[in-house]
């Protein structure tokens, strides 16, 4: 698939400063792109970098050193406030432990992106619903947090992380805190996403077995890219005929 | 349209922790409450003087025999001698220093009650086994003359000049006592004796007139208490209320001078009192004159109120104070607890702008609420508050203290909630994100 660019970092440095005299520094020049469309995971062991490197493609931290381009946007030039613009707009999250606002109904968390965005309350509200019944909740719209599933929460934060159609979405081991028959579940609306609507998709894992079902495979250690390699992945049809 | 949304998230968060809002709250809602009842009580005991000071029409200037260290009517001396009678105000006294000033005094009033052997002046009327409570009182003719408006008659006449020359035992009685004493007839009161009880000693007038009762004003004593049988007063003449009390020929502790609407009565009152101090007490060891005109006496009362008035707004401010820092902590911790909520807003597209927003209106609608049961309660209390007042005051609700009490409200939790919802505002998301 020959797409526009959507991710393109060049030389990602990233240190901490932790006490005198010592820099730590946890990425060691990263490079790689991702294209629209691209299905990618990022695999790597705790320690390796990962979650630094999701911070920076996320938006929520800045390099050290080197380039970001965020789908024709520089990253390290991003203010703090064009940051959070960058993020509402242009980044759909999933994170492992769902991250919804309690005590607010499914249908409101999903609003929320859209309601920073400034949309107007009728158009978010029938969009969230629109998101809700492609995820398979729209019977459970007004429920809260608390009162839904781990894969319920997974797919109302799915749902949300597609508010304002990201350029991409960033899926923090969305499948880690759920069994596997669930994991498995929520995998297929990424595949869906992907295969159906064209979802430019990174997925960061240290699961090696969930890395392969994506198309192309970025492995992480200490700081580096250390491999790239394809995945095995058939397609939801071809698993369907299994 | 986030502010709504703001809002609904600010009580869906008080709703989840009723009791700990509430404790919030307390601090806020006292200090509203002292701030209310400080209007309420305020306003309306300023409208009730001025009501008073409205209805005097000419500025009346009050003449007392006192004795002579006197500073003022709520500190009198009483390690002096016992008053005798040439320790008062005779009748060629109050003639003379009317000839000597008849520019300025335009009348003098008098009034006077009966006591009989009843110590507290209250007495009783029977007619047809209805029991009816009354006080007898003597008013001098410029009473009629000069405050006239303070009286409405209904039917009948009032006093003749020759009533009170000779002291005649005519009287005016109130409309309330025609309707339990005469079953509401007026035709038969007029004309009719009626005979008072002052705890066994026994009076008997004639009526000639019946006015209309009045619950307002400060000079009906204790009415309130009872409004289906309130005490009402049979009015008779200054002279026949002395002659009862057996007083016709001695002088008198208190008289009230009325000026001329030309004279500046509180500038005119220290004449009065040397006048009569440098001609008739010079000599005499332990008593003297004291004059009060009625501006001074509205001075004297308002600066005893303000103070009362300080005491509450102290209250009030320290509430607010101690309310505000509870405000503020309970901030804190709504921060700390809900830091992942933080993040995840700002992984979301939330700017600081926006957290600082929302955890400020948080502490608005905090102390929004606290201020309106504030309000609620303030009102409940300073009316009650005006019923144990000796006077008959209409409770005067203004919106501006309610506009001002709300306004304090939210100005506090602006103040309140500033810090912690900055501390939300500058969390690192990747921090807040990580916090667990």
């Amino acid at each position: 698939m020959e797409g526009k660019t959507i991710l393109d970092l060049r030389d990602i440095h990233k240190s901490f400063f932790i006490g005198t005299p010592n820099e730590f520094e946890v990425l060691h020049g990263v490079n790689f792109t991702v294209k629209e469309g691209e299905f990618v995971s990022i695999v790597g062991q705790s320690g390796s970098g990962k979650s630094t490197l999701m911070n920076i493609i996320g938006a929520l931290d800045q390099p050290t050193a080197g380039e970001y381009t965020l789908d024709g946007v520089d990253i390290e030039k991003a203010k703090d406030h064009e940051l959070s613009a960058l993020r509402n707009k242009k980044i759909g999250f999933v994170f492992q432990t769902y991250n919804l606002i309690a005590r607010t109904s499914a249908l409101k968390n999903v609003e929320l992106p859209m309601m920073y965005a400034g949309m107007g309350r009728r158009a978010r509200n029938e969009r969230a619903k629109e998101l809700l019944e492609s995820v398979g909740m729209s019977d459970r719209m007004m429920h809260k947090p608390d009162e839904l599933s781990g894969g319920q929460k997974q797919r109302v934060a799915i749902a949300r992380a597609m508010a304002n159609d990201p350029a991409i979405i960033l899926a923090d081991e969305p499948t880690g805190a759920l069994d596997s028959a669930t994991g498995r579940l929520i995998m297929d609306i990424f595949h869906k996403l992907h295969e159906e609507q064209g979802k430019t998709i990174v997925l960061i894992t240290h699961s090696p077995e969930l890395s392969m079902e994506t198309e192309r495979i970025i492995t992480l250690k200490d700081g580096s890219i250390t491999g790239e390699s394809k995945g095995t992945w058939q397609g939801l049809q071809a698993k369907e005929v299994k | 349209m986030l502010f709504f949304e703001n809002i609904s998230v600010a009580i869906a968060g008080l709703k989840a922790n009723k009791m700990r809002s509430l404790l919030t709250m307390l601090g806020i809602i006292i200090g509203i409450t002292s701030v209310i009842i400080i209007f309420i009580v305020g306003n309306s005991v300023t409208k009730g003087f001025s009501k008073i000071l409205t209805e005097a029409g000419a500025d009346t200037i009050e003449v007392v025999v006192l004795p002579k260290n006197t500073k003022n009517l709520y500190n009198i001396d009483d390690n002096v001698r016992e008053m005798n009678e040439k320790d008062l105000i005779t009748k060629d006294m109050l003639n003379q220093f009317k000839e000597e000033y008849k520019d300025k005094v335009v009348g003098l009033v008098q009034a006077e009650s009966v006591y009989g052997d009843s110590m507290d002046g209250k007495g009783t009327v029977t007619r047809d086994n209805v029991v009816s409570k009354v006080q007898i009182r003597g008013y001098s003719k410029d009473y009629y003359k000069y405050f006239g408006n303070r009286t409405k008659m209904v039917q009948g006449r009032g006093f003749l000049d020759r009533d009170y020359a000779e002291g005649k035992r005519v009287c005016l009685v109130a409309d309330k006592l025609v309707e339990r004493a005469f079953r509401g007839d007026k035709d038969a009161a007029i004309g009719s004796e009626i005979e008072v009880n002052m705890n066994g000693v026994y009076y008997t007038y004639h009526i000639v007139g019946i006015y209309e009762y009045s619950r307002d004003g400060i000079d009906i004593g204790g009415t309130t208490s009872d409004p289906e049988n309130p005490t009402t007063e049979i009015r008779i003449p200054y002279e026949t209320a002395r002659i009862a009390n057996h007083a016709q020929n001695e002088g008198t502790q208190y008289i009230d001078v009325v000026v001329d609407s030309e004279v500046d009565g509180q500038a005119f009152a220290p004449e009065i009192r040397d006048y009569f101090n440098v001609k008739y007490y010079a000599k005499n060891d332990a008593y003297n004159v004291v004059v009060i005109s009625m501006a001074d006496q509205v001075q004297e009362f308002t600066s005893m109120f303000d103070m009362v008035k300080i005491a509450f707004l102290g209250v009030a401010a320290i509430s607010l104070l101690v309310g505000s820092i509870g405000v503020t902590n309970i901030m804190l911790v709504s921060v700390t607890e809900r830091t992942k909520e933080i993040g995840t807003r700002k992984a979301l597209g939330a700017t600081n702008k926006s957290i600082r927003l929302q955890f400020i209106t948080e502490a608005i609608v905090i102390c929004f609420i606290g201020g309106a049961v504030g309000v609620f309660l303030g009102i409940t209390a300073g009316t009650a508050l005006l019923n144990l007042l000796p006077m008959d005051l209409e409770p005067a609700i203004d919106a501006t203290g309610i506009i001002i009490s709300v306004l304090i409200s939210v100005a506090v939790g602006i103040i309140a909630g500033y810090s912690p919802a900055n501390r939300a505002a500058k969390l690192n998301p990747i921090d807040a994100l990580r916090y667990e």
